[in-house]
Order: structure tokens, then sequence, then C-alpha cells
């Protein structure tokens, strides 16, 4: 029995031990005891200290509960980690891996995915997990238009926002022809990072939901259909490059570094995979407090952050750790501009009244929209569409003229 | 025993080899296809190696030239105290100095805004990752300048250079012409290795391309490294393949460097026998000596004021000149962990550093003892001309096959592998420079092979000794990639840490721990500096008893 | 057999020439000369003597020294004395660290061996000059150290190689003559390397070439 039908046999035992609920009650107890006493190293991107800080805080409350020692390992590319369990598998390391959970979403968990590299399906026999909002937030358990499959376990919503300085701006351009617009009479002054680049193709995503006239096939794989919906999106780009910080002849490397073009006031229009950054960028003194986000009309695009557990990690800690950042407070915390500022992945109205009114006293900082301002959420692209327009944009603009 | 080390890099360069043909599928060509289909490849090759080639020549001439000018002057002793910080400062951030010195809304733009330049906010200016490399140039140029000037301080005792430039200047050579026609040769034939390193480094260096680099497209290794953490697990193969063609164009640039080197040599013998003194160049090199020099200085020593000052900056919006309020907050956020992780830090650099003395030592008292021909060592740079990011894979693999978990074992053996070609590059050329008839003297008064190595080799090499070592530290401390991967997490380092934040783009947080990053290497290098002085100046005190 | 060097069917040869060839005996006391312009194989002779030869050579025939045959030794175990014509003094010690070096370890104890050190000092007349950093010294002051160094280490016999032609006329006969009679006075067997007739002159004793035959001046 090769690892896949090994998969689909556990899937559907999954299903059943979930009918059966005392079963299922059991054998949580029988994770978490062997969970305990697991040291639990759990590879997540470190470059933000705020989430480092929520990791520690996180890895204190598995201490305390659960007695699970939690290592943050940082990591400055989700890849790194990926890299590490793809020469496990190669080298034939079935038990006791180097990495036990790692933060993970889009394209690594396809990636990781496809080559069998991950556990599961786990994500669903979480005890939490029937606090989780499917049916209200579809991106818990569609990653990139791909189902999880209980792969993955969703820990935060993301959802993209612009990012302006009143100070310099009073009235930011809330459509893409607004924003071509006032780029050609404000030269020099907003720009995107380069593709590949995750957050730049993110705005091509944007942009292609503001340009085609049906979006919808954004939701299955390109076809034949590719080169003729795709050309509203170059002819745009063309026009708005000449316009770009730099005249398009270079790009920020990454959000960070668009971030930073922010800061140093090298562009007055931004944008952020995180409706809390702004405030948390004005709260730690690296923004003027006169910043404020928006969102394009007709919404703009979300996803969510998952954790996963690779194939050959200590299984049981792992699961315990990916209940316990579901658990309402810990997920109220992250929503705490003060913490993370990350919108939650639970429904509200499951919770019990306590927990909802620990949501209720968030503040939510002084740039940050309200989860009702930040409009609809528009889905992720399917990914092959993203592989081919990445490829593409690469040949046409990759390489200056 | 350095033969052993061939196993990993014969590992690393398999690996790569292995996923560039795709041998596990039975050999294909398609990513070698994918790659030649790459429209930026012409740009990307010409970059990685024009950049390289331009950057190693500036730095080595601006060395010689200064160490011709300066030499015996009080200006020297300066710039040797100078090194140590200048050194110690990671790549990466003598980068993002630099970067934020020059760019239109940095340090020198601030100052001079608005009042003399009338800009109220940043102008659109590409300064930095200009498409002709020249940020990057420069950029690595200032950055291997203290390196080559380091080398060159510890290959000078054996160079004989103060009587060979007097005895030109009575011949009625120009001091430049006298040190080029008469201490070059030499000093050169030491400084080779060290040359080539940073040849190698410039050609294929992924840290300070990425900041100061163009991007449409980047040099061939950052393009490499791109692929490589790309997402989609396909693109390894392009990235391997596209590593082999790095190594193959690094080759080639190594060829153009050897011409190079011939027609250098050609020049002097031609010079030297029309007679030419050329007097007349003194004071123009000089010139560009002191102006080359005082701007490199002046460069890093800014990047890394300017580094110290993020440290601690509260807002400091464009076009203040200085931050509007000062905080600690930075160095408390990087307070917590920062004693194990200093521990770890000097435990590895300190274990690798030392084995590679002794693995170096070894091959070369072996090859001395025997008369052997001299060992050739060319294959120990193949880890500094591949890059290392597509190197490690292969490495990591033959570690998972003997079972080895990821300590600091495995790190340390990995660690070694970069650190042992700069220690064999500091070494070998004084160690086989050393005058062999104080052997023979020593040996006729009775002493045994092994007093002669630790009583007279061993202290009469210390200078070139404590450099190496220095340097073996300062390449440990920089290694991220193996320690991360080869250590599966478990190995934190200030390194691991410092990459980790800098990926968030936090200019404070990355200033304070590239700061704390360069403390023990910084430390390595003045110890270095300042012990062989320290011991000849207290036997110069006892001599005048 | 008897006391001195005795040099028998000696040949080195290179790519099957022969460069040195030579078999005689320096008797205890006797200054031998080889003289030859320079590559005439004279290094190679010093060189096969003390063992330190490139093994690129080939080398026959045997060294006696004293009744011990020690052809096959290690050079620190042959016991022959060697001076260059650069002093070589070893720069990180000082002047009496350079003659505890060469003066045997049996010499014991500590107060025995500063005594040892302080009579070779006081004998090239170098008294108080311990603790001095062989580069503040002049020259001759280094010749002397040098042949000190040499002295004390115990040698049953001496190899100079050309060691007095640095020097100027005046300190050279001065050198010289102190070498010579050290030698003397120990009973040492002298072998003396040189192209300079005026030191083979002085020398008073056989000249040959490398190859073995004589030479008149």
């Amino acid at each position: 029995m090769n690892r896949r039908e090994f998969g689909r046999l556990a899937a559907a035992g999954t299903a059943l031990a979930l009918a059966g609920k005392c079963a299922w009650a059991a054998d949580w107890a029988t994770t978490l005891a062997n969970a305990r006493g697991q040291n639990i190293y759990f590879h997540a991107w470190g470059g933000d200290p705020k989430i480092n800080d929520f990791i520690t805080w996180v890895g204190g409350l598995a201490l305390d509960r659960y007695g699970i020692t939690l290592t943050h390992v940082k990591l400055a590319s989700t890849a790194d980690a990926v890299s590490r369990v793809l020469s496990e598998k190669a080298a034939g390391r079935n038990t006791d891996g180097a990495v036990d959970l790692i933060w993970i979403n889009g394209e690594n968990f396809a990636a990781m995915k496809g080559q069998d590299l991950l556990f599961g399906p786990f994500a669903e026999g979480l005890p939490n997990w029937s606090l989780v909002d499917v049916s209200g937030k579809p991106a818990t358990a569609t990653d990139f238009t791909l189902p999880t499959l209980g792969y993955e376990s969703p820990w935060a919503l993301a959802q993209l926002v612009f990012e302006y300085d009143t100070a310099r701006l009073a009235e930011p351009p809330k459509s893409l022809a607004d924003l071509s617009d006032w780029a050609q009479s404000n030269p020099g002054r907003f720009t995107y990072p380069q593709p590949p680049d995750y957050l730049g193709l993110t705005f091509l995503k944007q942009a292609l939901y503001g340009l085609l006239a049906d979006t919808t096939i954004l939701q299955s794989p390109a076809g034949a259909n590719y080169s003729a919906a795709v050309k509203p999106l170059w002819a745009y780009l063309d026009t708005l490059h000449p316009n770009l910080w730099r005249q398009a002849k270079a790009f920020p490397a990454n959000e960070p570094a668009l971030g930073q073009l922010l800061a140093d006031a090298e562009t007055d229009i931004s944008f952020a995979f995180n409706p809390g950054r702004a405030s948390a960028e004005i709260a730690a003194g690296n923004l003027a407090n006169t910043v404020r986000t928006y969102v394009l009309d007709g919404g703009t695009i979300g996803n969510a952050s998952f954790v996963a557990i690779p194939f050959n990690a200590k299984h049981a800690g792992a699961q315990v750790v990916a209940n316990l950042i579901l658990a309402p407070e810990v997920q109220a915390h992250a929503q705490d501009p003060a913490t993370l500022g990350f919108q939650t992945v639970l429904s509200i109205a499951a919770l019990t009244p306590a927990d909802q009114a620990r949501f209720d006293a968030l503040d939510l900082g002084l740039a940050t929209l309200s989860p009702a301002d930040l409009g609809p959420v528009l889905l992720e692209p399917h990914a092959n569409w993203m592989t081919q327009i990445s490829d593409d944009w690469v040949k046409r603009y990759g390489t200056a003229p | 025993m350095p033969v052993l080390l061939l196993v990993p890099i014969l590992a690393g360069l398999l690996g790569a080899i292995w996923v560039a043909f795709d041998l596990a599928q039975g050999g294909n060509l398609v990513a070698l296809r994918d790659l030649a289909s790459w429209t930026g490849l012409p740009a990307a090759l010409r970059l990685s190696l024009v950049t390289g080639l331009v950057a190693t020549a500036l730095s080595l001439c601006l060395t010689l030239l200064i160490t011709a000018t300066l030499l015996c002057s009080p200006a020297f002793a300066a710039v040797r105290r100078l090194l140590p910080p200048l050194l110690a400062m990671p790549h990466a951030a003598a980068a993002l100095g630099m970067a934020f010195l020059l760019a239109p809304s940095g340090w020198i733009a601030r100052i001079l805004s608005p009042w003399a330049t009338g800009w109220s906010q940043p102008p659109d200016l590409q300064i930095l990752n200009d498409p002709w490399g020249m940020a990057l140039t420069i950029g690595l140029t200032t950055k291997e300048l203290p390196f080559l000037l380091l080398m060159t301080l510890a290959a000078l005792p054996q160079c004989d250079a103060h009587k060979r430039m007097q005895l030109a200047a009575t011949l009625g050579y120009g001091r430049v012409a006298g040190f080029w026609l008469t201490v070059t040769p030499v000093l050169y034939s030491q400084l080779r290795m060290p040359v080539y390193a940073v040849l190698a480094y410039a050609m294929t260096n992924v840290d300070m391309a990425m900041i100061l680099g163009p991007t449409l497209p980047p040099t061939l290794a950052v393009q490499t490294a791109r692929w490589m953490t790309d997402p989609d697990l396909s693109h390894r193969s392009l990235s391997a393949a596209a590593a082999l063609a790095q190594l193959a164009a690094t080759l080639v640039g190594f060829a153009g460097w050897i011409a190079a080197e011939h027609l250098a040599t050609a020049l002097r013998r031609c010079t030297i026998f029309r007679g030419l003194r050329l007097r007349k160049l003194d004071a123009p090199f000089r010139a560009v000596a002191m102006l080359g020099g005082l701007t490199v200085f002046a460069l890093l020593v800014a990047s890394l004021c300017g580094l110290t000052l993020w440290s601690v900056a509260g807002p400091w919006p464009f076009p203040g000149a200085l931050p509007r309020s000062l905080t600690l907050t930075a160095w408390v956020r990087a307070a917590p962990g920062l004693a194990s992780s200093t521990q770890t830090t000097a435990l590895i650099a300190s274990l690798s550093t030392g084995l590679a003395l002794i693995f170096t030592f070894a091959a070369l008292q072996a090859e001395f003892r025997i008369k052997a021909r001299p060992l050739s060592a060319v294959w120990l740079y193949l880890p500094l001309i591949l890059p290392q990011i597509c190197f490690l894979p292969g490495i990591e693999h033959l570690l998972l096959a003997f079972d080895a978990t990821g300590g600091i074992a495995s790190v340390t053996a990995t660690h070694l592998v970069f650190v042992l070609p700069y220690v064999w590059l500091g070494l070998a050329a004084p160690f086989r420079s050393w005058d062999a008839r104080i052997a023979t003297i020593a040996a006729t008064l009775g002493a045994s092979p092994t007093r002669i190595f630790w009583r007279l080799r061993l202290p009469m090499l210390l200078t070139p000794l404590l450099t190496a070592a220095a340097i073996g530290v300062a390449v440990s401390v920089g290694q991220y990639l193996p320690t991360l991967l080869i250590g599966g997490g478990r190995v934190t380092t200030l390194t691991t840490e410092a990459l980790a934040l800098a990926s968030g783009g936090n200019r404070r947080l990355t200033a304070a721990y590239a700061l704390l990053q360069s403390m023990v290497p910084a430390l390595a290098f003045a110890l270095a500096i300042a012990m062989p002085r320290f011991i000849v100046l207290r036997r110069k005190a006892g001599g005048q008893m | 057999m008897k006391k001195g060097l005795h040099i028998i069917d000696l040949k080195v040869k290179l790519h099957g020439h022969t460069i040195v060839a030579l078999s005689t005996t320096v008797e205890p006391g006797e200054v031998l000369t080889i003289m030859g312009p320079s590559g005439s194989g004279k290094s190679t002779l010093l060189a096969a003597l003390t063992g330190t030869l490139d093994p690129a050579f080939a080398l026959t025939g045997r060294i006696i020294l004293d009744d011990a045959d020690i052809s096959k030794r290690p050079p620190q175990a042959r016991q022959i004395g060697l001076l260059f014509q650069d002093d070589l003094l070893f720069p990180h010690m000082t002047v009496g660290e350079n003659l505890a070096f060469a003066l045997p370890a049996t010499v014991r104890p500590r107060a025995l061996r500063l005594t040892r050190i302080e009579q070779a000092l006081f004998g090239m007349d170098l008294d108080g000059f311990g603790r001095r950093n062989p580069a503040t010294l002049s020259g001759g002051q280094r010749s002397r150290v040098a042949l000190a160094r040499c002295l004390i280490s115990d040698p049953k016999a001496l190899l100079l190689d050309e060691p007095f032609s640095r020097l100027d006329a005046d300190l050279r006969d001065q050198i010289r003559n102190l070498t010579f009679n050290h030698a003397k006075a120990r009973d040492l067997p002298v072998l003396l390397v040189t192209h300079d007739p005026a030191d083979a002159v002085a020398a008073g004793g056989r000249i040959l070439s490398p190859l073995g035959q004589n030479v008149r001046i």
C-alpha cells in the first residue's frame, strides 16, 4: 500500500471516527497522552517580532496545559523548511523528522501535498474544528482553490488592504482605473513587489479581478481561454509601468521592502496582506500616525494561513498545538492589534458568550478597518492561473529593455 | 586528511547534478532547456561576470595603491586599527547600511534635504539596483577592500617590502612604480588565493546582490536562490541547472582573471625592460589611493553608524537628518535568548575554525615533511564557487544517509567545508614561504620535527595564523543556510536569528542583530591584529632592559 | 675507526647526473674546505651531511661520525652543527631563548642551564645579552650569537655554509678566527663550504671540489 492509498483510507477512517463521537473523544485523549512531554519544533517565518512573540506566548500555554515544549524555528523563507522535509523524504527518514509543525499556505502547501510530504488528514479531527467558520469563511478549507482535505489547519485570515498617508494624499484611488490615472498624475509614487513574489502576484490577481468581465473562470484551471483572458491585464500594466516607482526599472523584492518604501516616503500608496499591519507599524513608530488603510470597491483578495504536519513529524504534539491555536482565547489574542491583528478563522456566532465578549472587547487600532469595512473577500484564483501569469510577467517585464 | 573533506564537496556537487539532470527519472535536459529559454539569462550571466570581475579588480588595485602610498606611514597604522569592525560587519549588513546611506531616501539625502536639495520627498532616482550593477560593484569593492588589506598586512612581513622599495627608490624609481615592480610580484603570489576567494564571492554572492544589485534581471546567483526557494518544487531542477551554469560562468571568470594576470605580468616585464621610472605617476596615484581609500572607509564607517543609529531610532521620517527620538526597543527585543545563541555561535565558530586550522597545518606539514609537491587545493574552493543553496541539499542528503541528527556536530562539520578554504588561503602561502633553513638549523641543533613545528614554525607564523583564524570565525558566524538546513532548526545562532528577522524588513531589529552578529568576529579580528603586535612590543620592552 | 668525520664513497645524483662524489676524512680539529662556483653542488653536499636532502636526489655511501654511522639518522640525531651565511636567529625568541632552544634537554636543572647559557654568551663577549631581542643586535653580534647557539648544542662536527660572506672585511676576519678557534678548542672536525679563496686560505687546510678533486688557489 503506498502512501496515497493509505491517505485515502485514513480520510475514510477519520470520517467514521467523527461519526462516533465517543470513539473520537477517546482518540483525542490518547493523542493528548502521547503529546505530553514531546518537544515540538514549529517552523514558521521569523521575520516579524510580533509573530515571534505570539508563538512564544502559545508555547507557554502548550507547556502549562499539555506539557508540550514548543520551539519556534525562525525561518527567513518557508521554502527552507520544505527543503528539509524533502531531503528527509529522499533519504528515507520516516520518523523523527526535524519539522513537526509548519506555517504554510498556498503554493507551498500544494507542493508539499503533491510530494506526499504531509501527515493527515487531521484538521477535521481537532476538537476546536467545530468552531471554525467553514461556510462563512470558505478560505479556511480551500487554499488557492485546492481543498485542504484536512491536511492543514487554518489559524488566521488575511486580506489585501491598501495603505496611504493622509498627510500626503487626501483621497486614495479606490479602483484599478483610478489607480492608473492617479499614477499618471503622480508618477513614481506607487509600485508592487516583483513577481513571482507572493505579494506582487497578489497585486496581479487583484488587478485580474478588476479587469475580467467574468471572474468565475478564475476558480478553475486556465485553459485555452488564458491568452484572451489576460490580455486586459498586460494592457493595464503596459500603461501603468512607466508611471511606477523608478519607471518600473526596479521593483521592491517583497512585502517588507514595499512597506519600507512607504515608511521612507518613497511611495504614497502601498499594500499588505494584513489588515492590521499599518496600525501595528504606527504603534511601533515605523509609520507616521497619519497612515490609514482602505480596500478597493468590489473587495480584495483574502486567504488563510495554515499549519500543517510533515509525514515524519511527532504527530500527537503537533496536533495538540494546532488545536490550541484554534482555541477562542488564542484566536482573540491573535486578533488583538496589539498582538498581531490577524482576523480569526472562527465563527463568532458559534462561541460561548464569554468567548464572544473577548472579541468584542478588542480595540482595532488607529488604521485598521472594522470587519464590516473590509468589504467582500475575493477568493484566490486557481494556482494554475498564477503560474502562467507569473511566467509571462517574467518574460514580458523581467528583463529591462 | 583534507581528502576526507572532498566527500561532502562531491556530495554537494553530485546533488546539484542529480537534480539538474533529473537523474532520479533516468536523466533529461528539461531543466537545462528551461534555463536556456529564460530571457534574462544573457543579462544575468553578464552581470555576474562583470560586477564580480570589476569589483575584484577595483578592490585589488585600491589595496595595492593604498599599500604602496601609505606603507611605513602613521596613516597605515590607523588603517590597521580601523579594520576589525569593518571586516566583522556581515556582507548583508554592510549592503543594508550602504543602501540606507545612498538611496534617494537615504541618510545623505536626508542630511542635505530640504535645505540644499529642495526635496520634501525623496526623488525618483535609480541610485540602487541600477541595471548596470554599479551600486553592487561599489558595494562589493567596499566590502572586499578591508579583507584584501588584511591579507596584505599578513603577507607583507614575508615580502621585504621596505628594503625592496628603498632599493627601487635609490635607482630612481617612483614610489608606486617601485612598489609595483619590486614588491607586487612577491606580494601577489601570497595574495593570489585570497583574491581568488574574493573573485568567487563577488561573482556568486546573494546577500549583497539581493540588496544592491539590479532586479530586471538579477544576477544569476540571486535568480538561482529565487528558484530554489520557489514554492513550486519543479523549479528546483531549474535552480540546480542554474547553479551548474553559475559554476561554468565562474570558471570563465577565472579564466579571464588569469589572462589579466598574464597581461599584467607582461606589462610589468615590458616596463622593467624599458627602465621606465614613472615618477610622475606618484602624485596622481597618491590622489587616487587617498580618494578611493577615504571613500571606501567613509562609506563603511557611515554605514556602520547608520545601522547603529537605526538600531536605537524611534520615528525617523524623511527628510529628518536624525531620528525624532531614541529608543532601546530593538535591543530589548533582541535580548532574550541572546546568551544562548551567542554561546552556540561562538562554540561552532571556534570548533570549526580549530578543526580547519588542524587540517590545514596537518596537510601543509605533511607536504613539508615528505617534501611532496604542493598540494593542489583547487577543489577546496568549490564550496566558495557553487551557490550554497544548491550545494547544500547534497550534503544534507549525505548527512541524513549517515543518520546524523543535525546537532551541533553536523552543523560544525558543514561549517568546516566553508571555513576550511578561507583558513587554507590565509595560511598556505605564508607557511610555504617560511624560510626552510630555519628548520634545517634547528634540526642540526637537535630539535625534532615536532619541536620545530611547535616552537619555531607556529610562533613565527602567528600573524597569518591568527588572521586565518579570525577569518574562519567570521565565515562560520556568517553561515545561515548550512546552520538552518543541516541543523534542522535545532541549532540557533545569532545569524539564524538575524536573517529570520531581516526577512521581515524591520530596519531597527535588523540593525541591532547585524551589530550583535558582528561582535564575535570583531573580537576575533581585534585579537588577530593586536596580539602579534602586543607580543612584539613586549619583546622589544624586554630588549631594552 | 677513530674520531672524526668519515665521508665514505658519498655520491649524490640527480636524474643520473653526479653532483657530489666525495670520499675523505675530516680529522678532529681539521678544517676541510669545499670550494666551487655556485651551482656546483656545495649546498647539496651539506644537505646530504645534515640529512635534509630533497627526496628527488639519489644518495649512496656512508657518513661515520665518531665511530657511529649516521647516514640513516634523521637530522636532529646527527649531532652536526650548521652555520649559514645568514645567522637565522629565531626572531620570536630572545638571545637567551635562542641558546636555550639549542642546549640539550639533558642539561638540568634550570640553574645549570642558565649558567651554561651565560658561559656561552661570556665566551663570545656577549655577557648580559640574554634578554635582548635579536633584531636589536649588530651584524657581528648576531653572528656570534649564531655561533654560540651552534656550539651550545654540543655538536660533534661543524658545517659552515659560507658563514662569513655577508660580513664586512674587519668583522669577517674576527668572526672567522673566533669560529675556527672555538672549533679547534673543542677538537671538532670542520667542513667549510665557500666560493671565497680568502676563506679557504684562512682555513689553512685541504681544499676539495664537491666532486673530490684537489683545488689549487
